[in-house]
């Protein structure tokens, strides 16, 4: 990796977020910093907000307080007077541009073929010229392996492709950040290596990205740094060999005890 | 049927059982070739098939048999010999419902054409002379712009009205159901009476400042002449049904593909133009197409407003000649040819819109005409 050095300004920075639905109070005060080239993994139970925390930095759900700051841009808000200032959403829209997001179920424009998927976005929000950005497109399809599937369109592909296809489609964008959000937790147990293994590719690349996880292995392989979730708050925070490990929290601990499973599969998965 | 026989698993129009016997023994995991013994009507014949290397072949050895085959059959891999079962009486005892309604529906079909050749009010000569006629062409004419000029408001309306109701605005949602809800609710004739007498309703019709000066003003009766009475008639009430087909179709396209766009930091709007609304054309437009051809026929009703449209010029025939039945059948006639070419071009909309839905790219036209030719030869 090629970070740059832990004291330097943090691409993203995440200050006491809050976010309630309703009654539900989902996340409860997390904080935490992301610096360029680290990968962080979020594991937790299901319902400890790991998902709600991805989609509040880039604002598909939009935090009840705390605020966001995506290489030093404060994401949603703008200070104009000494006051905080919702930005329209066009304006929004353009912050985004800078956070790339791959989802658990792939979310594949169904009618556009694999190559179309990846050029929309970086030709009708960007404004690159077309011609470029085929190329760049068909450069990053065949870095997930798909340059063959470029023209299938996304019902003619399996769920590892789509997903792979996916990843390729947050990348056209140039993302300071990725996000993923539980990538393979829809896929078949076979198919899960091979977006791993793209995942990981990235990651080594130095790619800045936080990825929601259940793949135990994945998380101790690739990850600089693994975030214990439960009930909207960080429980245990630290490198993977500590919190995966060595946790020393007792919430941790059973959290992990009741997916021994994942951590024996991680092995097959980690040889890459 | 002589000649060795090629199996091909993966050709769908394939069906052993229209071929005759075919026993394969999938049971043994053997690598002996499977025997294939075809019973043509006097020559039996032998065709070796490899043995399936996999378990899919679905060869169902008891119902494949035609009338007359032996029932003590040759012996193949483990069966020795069976005793006749239900498949193999005569498919005419077999399936007695069909037969007879097969039956009934020939005597049917006789009886019309009969009917249609003998009668001597068709007068087919009659028919064929106006099938060509001015007058008549001039009313086919005005039918088509007709329905285009009424589907073109139906359509644009319609979508402005499914945009009204799926609107975060309660004003707007509520203005687009009470629209729908008096133009569904109301039969189409009467709305189209109303427009045609909408003079005695509202006498002059002006362009200014509501409540405040007027800039131009007109007769209702010089403005809203039978055409446009018959447009808007037609044309507003159809907006109300396409706004019902607009809004189901966005809606049917999964949120999550919003979510997807503007994660990649399109605004609402164009993910709305690029991503939901070519998705939802899917589910618009089969839908679309027959409200086309509804409207079509739809177009006759505008007849009781002496619009000389097909249906009226038809009626302005036979009211002077008296050749009702001839004229009746001409302008069925000239529906059926618009309807037909209409439905053919809906095929290849859909086919256009419906990229990427299947798994495999959907058959032409072409294709599946000759597909069905090759099933029929094999049946």
């Amino acid at each position: 990796m090629t970070g740059r050095p832990a004291d330097d300004e943090p691409i993203l920075r995440i200050d006491n977020l809050h976010k309630r639905f309703g009654q539900t109070e989902v996340l409860r005060g997390v904080s935490f910093d992301v610096h360029a080239g680290e990968v962080l993994c979020v594991i937790g139970p299901s319902g400890s907000g790991k998902s709600t925390l991805l989609r509040c930095i880039n604002f598909l759900e939009e935090p009840t307080a705390g605020t966001i700051y995506v290489d030093g841009e404060m994401m949603g808000h703008r200070v104009e007077g000494g006051r905080l200032v919702g930005l329209r959403a066009t304006e929004l829209a353009m912050q985004r541009v800078h956070i790339g997001m791959v989802f658990q179920s792939f979310n594949l424009f169904g009618h556009l073929t694999a190559l179309q998927n990846v050029i929309e976005a970086p030709i009708m929000v960007k404004k690159e010229p077309r011609a470029e950005v085929e190329k760049l497109a068909t450069a990053l399809l065949d870095r997930v392996g798909l340059a063959h599937k470029a023209h299938c369109y996304p019902a003619q592909l399996s769920g590892g492709q789509q997903q792979r296809v996916a990843i390729a489609r947050a990348l056209a964008m140039r993302p300071k950040l990725m996000l993923f959000d539980e990538p393979t937790s829809a896929l078949d147990p076979e198919i899960v290596g091979e977006v791993l293994q793209v995942i990981q590719a990235l990651a080594i690349d130095g790619t800045t990205m936080i990825v929601v996880t259940h793949e135990m292995g994945f998380a101790r392989e690739v990850s600089h740094r693994v975030i214990f979730m439960d009930e909207g708050v960080i429980v245990e925070s630290g490198p993977p060999n500590d919190v995966l490990v060595n946790p020393s929290h007792v919430r941790t601990r059973q959290f992990l005890a009741r997916i021994t499973a994942p951590v024996t599969r991680a092995g097959a998965e980690g040889t890459t | 049927m002589v000649g060795s026989l090629t199996l091909r698993p993966e050709s769908p129009s394939l069906d052993l059982r229209k071929w005759g016997t075919c026993n394969l023994d999938l049971r043994s995991g053997s690598s002996r070739p499977a025997t294939c013994i075809v019973n043509g009507p006097s020559a039996s014949t032998r065709a070796d098939v490899p043995a399936p290397s996999t378990g899919t072949a679905t060869a169902e050895p008891s119902a494949a048999r035609l009338p007359g085959a032996n029932a003590l059959e040759r012996p193949v891999g483990r069966r020795q010999w069976r005793l006749p079962g239900r498949g193999d009486l005569p498919r005419l005892v077999r399936k007695p419902a069909r037969w007879t309604l097969l039956a009934v529906v020939l005597v049917l079909l006789a009886m019309l054409g009969h009917l249609l050749a003998t009668s001597s009010s068709l007068q087919w000569g009659v028919v064929g002379h106006w099938f060509v006629n001015g007058g008549i062409l001039a009313g086919l004419v005005r039918t088509l712009y007709l329905t285009a000029l009424a589907m073109t408001i139906g359509i644009v309306g319609g979508t402005v009205l499914a945009l009204m109701r799926l609107s975060k605005s309660a004003v707007l949602s509520l203005a687009a159901t009470a629209y729908i809800w008096f133009f569904r609710g109301t039969p189409l004739l009467v709305q189209i009476l109303f427009w045609y007498n909408i003079a005695a309703f509202v006498p002059r019709i002006s362009i200014g400042v509501p409540f405040g000066p007027t800039l131009i003003s007109g007769s209702t009766n010089a403005l809203v002449t039978t055409l446009v009475a018959a447009t808007l008639g037609l044309g507003l009430n159809e907006a109300a049904y396409m706004s019902e087909i607009v809004r189901a179709g966005i809606m049917s396209v999964d949120a999550r593909q919003t979510e997807a766009a503007t994660a990649l930091g399109m605004t609402k709007r164009l993910a709305f133009r690029r991503i939901v609304f070519p998705q939802a054309m899917r589910f618009i437009i089969p839908p679309t197409g027959n409200q086309t051809i509804s409207m079509l026929k739809g177009t006759s009703l505008v007849s009781v407003i002496s619009l000389p449209e097909l249906l009226y010029s038809v009626q302005l025939v036979y009211a002077r000649t008296f050749q009702t039945i001839p004229l009746l059948v001409v302008a069925c006639l000239w529906y059926l040819v618009v309807t037909t070419v209409l439905s053919v071009g809906q095929h290849f909309v859909e086919r256009h819109f419906g990229r990427g839905e299947s798994r495999k790219r959907s058959a032409s036209f072409m294709e599946r005409m000759r597909a069905r030719q090759f099933d029929q030869i094999l049946s």
